[in-house]
């Protein structure tokens, strides 16, 4: 039996969480029955990417060294942090900052996903081959009960987007859990709201971010004070781009999702943005899909995570995408596009 | 169905366009950049959010969507140009202001350099936002109106640089293109704002003419100034030298982390300070003062030999000694300070002010300690540098205050180094960090003529949090708790009528305690003689005693001459503002004399005791006590109704007390 559990809240997990296109779910190792059964997994992780330390301290190296620092302060100031897994690039880089940071102990936190139900199949696949790998504690919460439970409402039209839900799901979890910290992927370069965000994010008893009364962080003092029923949101990668991203992926060698890289697949254009056919898109009066060769700069939600068209094969190849890319890859994600402000709100209420 | 197609040429053009500052350095790319943090500041018209957009734009690091998105924005606003401003006016209150409200973070990089800005606004009621942009910058950008010339705005932004510790200053005198690009009106900005720079001991300042609007030496060299032969502003970005300072400095490893996977395992997790360590080196742990060797540097990389400032690493000792969190490693030849207090420049960041001998939270390095302050030396005003007497900080206030802690902490000041001597104060209630501080090197001149250091000479006493708070004790009493202190010459009624006052407010049913300067000088104080400096410790003792008995609930009236303003000034502080009353207790001196109850003036001026006040000794009376009592013409009956009424109007005696608070 595999080392790594994963802790589904209802047996119906799988029949949620991605039927998508292109993959189909694989069973996980163990499927726990129950809402509050953790299984702490004992497993040594393989081996990380030894890499020559350079003498010269370049970029990459002071925000490795400062995310390090971020989450070994949250592992001294709080008594449950969990982080926030997603599958995608930035959380992945955030599990290789976190084994780095502990090493050579275990990270002190569990991995949670909140998952919309909408997710590519690649992404699933490679969440439980990862979790697997390095033998770490993942925790699932779906979106889809929140829905059957009346604590969320599917968005109507065309392709709803479950990403407004997913705070409800987190939130929930959050406090089920009594978490009293999660570290989010998030950087400041990705969106306007963003950029003003601390590393120690604070949120009230009801998961609410307030950006006018934020807490000044100075120097590297981090305040993780809080009340009962508070929580932190903590953003160890504030300070990285996306570039940053990609160069410290090749740099380190971290092993991605092939979403990441160029294939063919089938999409339609809507609103400027290419969405991925699938269960839970549908295509508009007029619209068809076409195969095209793409590639996918973030990865969420199949409703609204659009691809791009790139050749790019290989990691060195994205990257040099990267550097040349003239669009933010929050472009990609039809999400923001809503209003100006969209991101914004979603903040506001306790979004990731 | 028809299917309009997908016109993949259009989608490719919208997503990659191969002019990337990071793809013009030749085929061959290399990574190996550093990094510069900068802060800007400026106030809304100075135009700092321009300045920051043409960075990003002239550097091609903004990105096509960002740019239609503001193109769509200003078009909506009614600009005629591309408003580069929006790009980084982030929250949606901002929009509607038109100003920037917070630090915002922008990165931009070259094939030299990732830059991370701060860019904070430079409103007066956003000073906290703008020491937060400077904790961490290694540059500073000041903006000046070359219209306006140096106002009071650009010079506070350069004192905040000087204090938060920023190496490198740039004067960016900009709006060159509304004054003709005149190279006198940027030259005598310069002399005016270098003059003003010495001052305040800016590092290393720059002065660059730009017009942000214009694109004039913001990236691109200006034809309209050949008179300027300077680096651009990017150019000097660039170049500017970098986070050599620390690397240079002394061992100080802060623990932040036990790692123990095992039992042959305990690792000690943090970011080194400054300086370097190698495996073999002897190392101190404070405050415990064991001695051991590192063993090894570990990461996850592999064992180093040797670690540099800012590396996060994991270090194992030769012995098993007991290390936890907050204790700091440093080389037994470069040793830091350890004490139980010290000066800081504080500023005050928080809606409520700062108390005075209120325990706050501090943070400092990976350390939690309780600490108060015990005395405000001064406070800073930010426009005219003038230092002022001050009783409390209310948010945005700079000073200097003295700050005692609960334990002894090993510090060093934060002109040595900016992360072992920077701290923040926590309100203990509602979290909010409400203070950030800069420690001060000790012993300084200001710092002895301010005070008399007592407490550096006991720095292993601990200091504990009061059992039962004053809050309770004041609930309980059903009063507040209140000082009132009687200063004035001998002989001009403080102590008859502080001694009526006390009765009535017995009858009250209040606690009270009168402290009377003979008293304490039989006692407590019954070593000192009447010097200056003997008379200043015979306050300081008093101001002590006093604050002991305003913290058990009681209303504390203190009867002493107290001639020196400096002395009461210092008294005052110990209490939160509106519960210390001065009160100036008035007669002419011939009336004094002529009353001498004791028959001191008699022996005075006959020269039997020198030093007296009134006689041979100056008396320095208050300029604003918050009550003047004349003794000359009034029943000391009547003025003890004036007090009782008074403390009521402050809300501290209950209006209807005219039952006892005993019964």
């Amino acid at each position: 039996m595999n080392s790594a559990r994963l802790v589904m809240p209802s047996g119906d997990a799988e029949l949620s969480s991605g039927q998508a296109a292109g993959g189909s779910h694989p069973a996980a190792s163990s499927v726990s029955v129950g809402d509050t059964m953790i299984t702490t997994a004992r497993a040594t992780g393989s081996p990380l990417i030894f890499r020559d330390r350079a003498r010269r301290r370049d970029h990459l190296d002071q925000l490795e060294d400062e995310a390090i620092f971020v989450m070994r302060e949250v592992a001294a100031q709080f008594e449950r942090p969990v982080l926030l897994f997603s599958g995608g690039k930035d959380s992945i880089v955030m599990v290789h900052l976190a084994r780095k940071a502990f090493w050579p102990g275990r990270f002190p936190f569990p991995l949670m996903h909140i998952d919309t139900g909408h997710n590519f199949g690649e992404a699933l696949e490679f969440r439980d081959r990862f979790v697997e790998s390095l033998g770490c504690e993942l925790i699932v919460r779906l979106v889809q009960d929140s829905i059957d439970r009346g604590r969320a409402r599917e968005e109507p039209g065309p392709n709803p987007s479950r990403n407004g839900l997913q705070t409800v799901t987190l939130l929930d979890a959050i406090r089920e859990l009594k978490f009293d910290a999660a570290f989010g992927g998030g950087r400041r370069d990705e969106e306007k709201a963003r950029a003003k965000e601390r590393f120690f994010s604070h949120r009230d008893a009801f998961g609410q971010w307030d950006p006018r009364n934020q807490r000044p962080e100075l120097w590297s003092l981090y305040n993780g004070r809080k009340n009962p029923g508070e929580q932190f949101r903590i953003f160890p990668l504030s300070n990285w781009t996306e570039l940053d991203i990609w160069q410290y992926i090749v740099r380190e060698g971290i092993e991605l999702p092939s979403l990441y890289f160029s294939h063919q697949r089938r999409v339609v254009e809507r609103d400027g943005v290419l969405l991925a056919e699938g269960p839970y898109n549908t295509l508009l009066p007029g619209e068809s899909y076409q195969e095209m060769t793409v590639r996918f700069r973030t990865v969420g939600d199949m409703t609204c995570t659009g691809a791009v068209l790139s050749g790019a094969a290989t990691i060195d190849q994205v990257l040099q995408e990267v550097a040349a890319a003239r669009v933010t890859e929050r472009g990609t994600r039809s999400d923001d596009r809503r209003s100006e402000a969209a991101m914004e709100d979603r903040k506001r209420l306790g979004y990731f | 169905m028809t299917t309009p197609p997908v016109d993949q040429t259009s989608v490719m053009n919208r997503t990659l366009v191969m002019n990337n500052p990071l793809a013009d350095e030749g085929e061959e790319q290399s990574w190996e950049i550093d990094l510069l943090r900068l802060t800007t500041a400026g106030s809304v018209d100075d135009g700092k959010s321009t300045l920051i957009g043409r960075l990003l734009y002239d550097t091609k690091s903004i990105f096509e969507d960002q740019l239609e998105a503001i193109e769509r924005a200003s078009r909506q606003r009614g600009d005629e140009e591309v408003n580069l401003a929006l790009l980084t006016d982030g929250l949606r209150a901002e929009r509607e202001q038109n100003i920037t409200i917070d630090v915002a973070y922008r990165y931009f990089a070259t094939p030299k350099r990732k830059f991370i800005i701060a860019d904070t606004p430079g409103h007066i009621q956003y000073t906290r936002n703008m020491v937060t942009g400077a904790s961490t910058a290694g540059l500073a950008i000041v903006l000046v109106d070359a219209r306006k010339g140096v106002q009071t705005q650009s010079r506070r932004h350069g004192y905040i640089a000087s204090l938060l510790g920023i190496p490198h200053v740039v004067v960016a005198v900009n709006k060159m293109d509304l004054v003709d690009y005149d190279r006198n009106a940027f030259e005598s900005i310069m002399e005016e704002y270098r003059e003003f720079a010495g001052q305040v001991g800016i590092r290393e300042l720059t002065f660059i003419p730009i017009s942000a609007l214009r694109g004039d030496n913001v990236v691109d060299r200006s034809e309209n100034m050949p008179w300027y032969t300077g680096a651009t502003l990017l150019e000097h970005l660039e170049t500017v030298e970098v986070g050599a300072e620390e690397d240079h400095g002394e061992f100080r490893f802060p623990v932040q982390y036990v790692i123990r996977p095992h039992q042959d395992f305990r690792g000690l997790a943090g970011r080194l300070a400054s300086g370097t360590i190698q495996p073999g080196e002897p190392v101190l742990v404070l405050p415990g003062q064991v001695e051991t060797r590192v063993r090894s540097v570990e990461t996850a990389e592999g064992q180093l030999d040797e670690a540099t400032a800012g590396d996060s690493v994991v270090i194992t000792l030769e012995d098993e000694v007991d290390v936890s969190r907050g204790d700091l490693l440093v080389r037994p030849s470069q040793l830091p300070t350890v004490n139980a207090g010290f000066d800081a420049t504080l500023c005050w960041m928080d809606g409520h002010p700062l108390e005075t001998g209120v325990p706050y939270l501090m943070m400092h390095m990976t350390r939690q300690v309780q600490a108060y302050v015990s005395e405000i030396v001064y406070r800073t005003d930010i426009e005219t540098l003038e230092r002022t007497p001050a009783q409390t900080f209310s948010l945005n206030d700079i000073g200097r205050v003295r700050l005692v802690t609960a334990r002894p902490i090993p510090f060093d000041s934060y002109d040595e180094n900016r992360i072992t001597g920077s701290f923040i104060l926590i309100d203990p209630h509602s979290n909010a960090t409400v203070a950030a501080g800069m420690i001060l090197p000790s012993g300084s001149k200001e710092h002895e003529e301010s005070s008399s250091a007592p407490d550096a000479a006991s720095p292993n006493v601990v200091w504990e949090p009061w059992n039962i708070r004053r809050e309770e004790r004041e609930a309980a009493y059903g009063h507040q708790a209140a000082v009132l202190w009687f200063t004035g010459l001998s002989g001009s009624g403080k102590s008859t009528v502080a001694r009526l006052l006390e009765k009535r407010l017995f009858a009250l049913g209040c606690r009270t305690m009168l402290l009377d300067g003979d008293q304490l000088r039989h006692g407590l104080c019954g070593d000192l003689g009447f010097t200056e400096a003997d008379r200043s410790e015979n306050l300081r003792r008093a101001g002590e005693v006093a604050h002991l008995f305003f913290e058990s609930g009681a209303v504390v009236l203190g009867t002493f001459i107290s001639p020196y303003r400096a002395d009461r000034e210092r008294v005052r502080s110990l209490f939160p503002r509106g519960r210390f009353f001065e009160v100036h207790v008035n007669a002419d001196l011939e009336t004094c004399v002529a009353r001498d109850p004791k028959g001191l003036y008699a022996r005075a001026l006959s020269g039997a005791i020198r030093g007296f006040t009134g006689v041979d000794a100056p008396y320095e009376a208050p300029d604003a006590p918050e009550i003047r009592l004349e003794t000359d013409s009034s029943d000391p009956e009547v003025l003890v109704d004036l007090l009782v009424n008074r403390l009521r109007e402050e809300g501290l005696l209950p209006v209807a007390a005219e039952n006892n608070l005993h019964g």
